[in-house]
């Protein structure tokens, strides 16, 4: 693989990785902590909603973006021709090998 | 049956199901024994990461944390599961692709240095060590509590059942124990919590039980709404509003995320499995596996403190339950009528309060509080013991490794042969059991001061080293070393100051900025993050061949 390629790669996946973790900082220390006073006046049934996002929406979210991230990086190897059924495939042979 | 039956009958059968897969799963080389041969299934080291990860604190103490803390609780609850975001999506894939059995070796031959290794060897032993002395006081308070053995007796069986299968089979018989560790803690965990939150509200499902509304006999409305008006009453806050300064709440909540990303019994777990892609998989299940309990917990925090609100506030002494006199003869519930009139007074008000509350009881007492069948208390020993054994077996995994691989094999004996270094392994690990089982009879008073240790110093010390180490290929040796270092010195003598030194002076007004010891962590990291790259700016670039190193790893699949 090129140089330039790699480098593409690279970036895209720092586009991905940074995209998610501001949506990570926004649910978990955003909704969950600096708005949560404010986020108070909304109700969903028994729930105040800073404190639903604070103890148990911020986790479901997280949950949410790990699995995002794993279909997006899915889509980025499959562009660039990086998957790894063949590496996994030489890995596992590898591993048959009797070791030193 | 009395719970006790049940309770050795619990007991009896997990354990023999952990022997059973230990003799099951023998290590025969040093990849087995380090990395589980490297194909685990992500499911399965999902699975094995989520039981890794939940000690005996996050079974047996958070809930009770969290109904102490009402809603600041969140810094735990986000704390320790955001932390697998930055796991996911910043180091394990790329910790796989770089292919080595621990974090030492990473940090070593990232940054081209034998010191470097060496000091990361330190970082991950102590870290460890602190955390696993912990797990053994946990199991050997459950012992104690449900077996009315004494605790020498309970840490004594409990040092045996992980000795047998961790030496025996090293990361692989762990990870299988594992697995069937999680099943068992998470069973224990959610059974209780479904019955109460039936009870309590009508709702199976604890999540949503705790935001609905009680059942007529217990008086209708909101479950919330009335613990904040319990809560409010008796003095204690509110429930669902943040007692603490905001800035704590914050830092501590990125201290603990950042640990969590940092510690090395849990990334090792990423080793294991056969792909970049599986290791990203692997941490998405974990984190599922994780948020089961964690999405729980503060449903059992709700439920139970509006639960003890209501037996106990007064009440009359003499009319309590039978749970009530056992956990006092525990010393866990203290009663003490202040005011002589046979009631119990329990309000936020320190003067007039005449009753202490461990906040262990929350769940360990919880069933018994709620009225559960005798085989639902039970059930939560095995649970507990479940989930201190298993952080315990992955925790002295680290130590074992970082002895055998990269003290002996990668510093001080490089020709040893591969047998050889698998009994420096099984050497370590039998070593490191007897010392924490030292520590879990006698336990030192520190334990719990150095668990808020142990995520601080992992968050300055190794969680910047490694993000640096994959995302940045102009950092180079002096600047990573100096970084660990004025992180590590930076934490580690703020927590020393207002822990050991002066815990007088520990109060808001006495903090940096107002933060506790708890989150001065991410004070570290940064610390850790600015002396890195101002020293890198200064110094020569890493050589050609590390910054290939880190290309490399980059991308996913196979091409050098």
């Amino acid at each position: 693989m090129s140089n330039t390629h790699a480098l593409s790669y690279w970036k895209a996946n720092l586009r991905i990785v940074g995209t998610l973790l501001c949506i990570w900082f926004f649910i978990s220390f955003g909704c969950g902590i600096l708005l949560a006073d404010y986020l108070d006046n909304f109700r969903i049934g028994g729930f105040k909603l800073g404190f639903w996002m604070a103890q148990q929406g911020s986790i479901y979210g997280f949950v949410v973006l790990i699995f995002v991230y794993i279909r997006q990086m899915d889509k980025l190897d499959r562009q660039y021709k990086l998957d790894q059924e063949q590496h996994a495939k030489a890995e596992a042979e590898r591993a048959q090998e009797p070791r030193s | 049956m009395s719970v006790q039956i049940w309770t050795y009958l619990f007991i009896f059968l997990s354990f023999g199901l952990y022997i059973v897969i230990a003799l099951w799963s023998k290590a025969g080389s040093t990849h087995d024994f380090y990395v589980a041969g490297g194909d685990v299934k992500p499911v399965v080291n999902g699975m094995a990461t989520a039981a890794d990860w939940m000690s005996a604190a996050s079974f047996i103490s958070m809930a009770g944390l969290i109904s102490f803390l009402g809603r600041d609780g969140t810094y735990y609850l986000m704390g320790w599961t955001g932390g697998y975001v930055l796991l996911a999506l910043l180091l394990a894939p790329y910790l796989r692709k770089f292919g080595k059995f621990t974090v030492p070796a990473f940090i070593g031959d990232r940054y081209y240095s034998q010191s470097a290794r060496l000091a990361a060897v330190f970082c991950a032993i102590v870290v460890s060590f602190v955390y696993v002395c912990g797990q053994m006081q946990g199991a050997g308070i459950v012992f104690s509590r449900f077996l009315e053995v004494d605790i020498t007796t309970g840490v004594i069986i409990g040092m045996a059942i992980v000795f047998f299968y961790a030496v025996l089979g090293g990361m692989k018989g762990i990870t299988y124990t594992q697995v069937a560790q999680y099943c068992v803690l998470i069973f224990a965990y959610m059974v209780p919590a479904i019955f109460i939150s039936l009870m309590m509200t009508g709702n199976p499902i604890p999540q949503l039980g705790f935001g609905s509304e009680l059942t007529p006999e217990y008086g209708g409305g909101y479950l919330l709404d009335r613990l904040d008006g319990l809560s409010e009453t008796l003095g204690f806050g509110t429930y669902t509003t943040g007692q603490k300064s905001t800035q704590d709440v914050f830092f501590i909540t990125a201290a603990l995320m950042f640990g969590t990303a940092g510690l090395p019994h849990v990334i090792i777990r990423f080793f294991t499995v056969p792909s970049v892609r599986a290791a990203r998989i692997s941490a998405g299940y974990a984190l599922v596996f994780i948020a089961v309990l964690y999405t729980t917990a503060p449903a059992i925090a709700a439920f139970s403190k509006t639960n003890l609100m209501n037996t106990v506030n007064n009440a009359e002494y003499s009319a309590m339950p039978g749970w009530f006199t056992t956990w006092e003869r525990t010393g866990l519930i203290t009663f003490n009528d202040k005011n002589n009139d046979g009631r119990i007074q329990y309000v936020g008000d320190a003067a007039t309060n005449e009753l202490t509350v461990n906040r262990d009881i929350m769940v360990l007492a919880n069933p018994e509080i709620a009225q559960l069948p005798n085989w639902v208390v039970a059930l939560v020993a095995a649970g507990a013991l479940a989930a201190a054994l298993s952080t315990a077996a992955g925790l002295l995994l680290v130590i074992s490794t970082s002895i055998s691989h990269d003290l002996m094999k990668r510093s001080l004996a490089p020709h040893i042969t591969e047998k050889q270094e698998l009994n420096y392994a099984r050497a370590a690990i039998f070593l490191a059991v007897l010392v924490a089982g030292y520590f879990g009879i006698y336990p030192p008073g520190f334990v719990a001061e150095v668990v808020a240790f142990a995520f601080g110093l992992a968050a300055a010390s190794f969680f910047p080293a490694i993000v640096l180490g994959i995302f940045y290929s102009r950092m180079n040796r002096q600047g990573a070393v100096a970084g660990m270092l004025s992180g590590f010195t930076f934490t580690a003598a703020y927590i020393i100051y207002f822990k050991f030194i002066s815990p007088e002076l520990s109060t808001a007004e006495h903090w940096w900025f107002g933060i506790s010891p708890e989150g001065i962590g991410t004070m570290g990291t940064l610390v850790n993050l600015v002396v890195a790259l101002a020293v890198c700016r200064f110094t020569p670039a890493p050589p050609q061949e590390v910054q290939e190193i880190v290309h490399n790893i980059r991308l996913p699949g196979e091409h050098v």
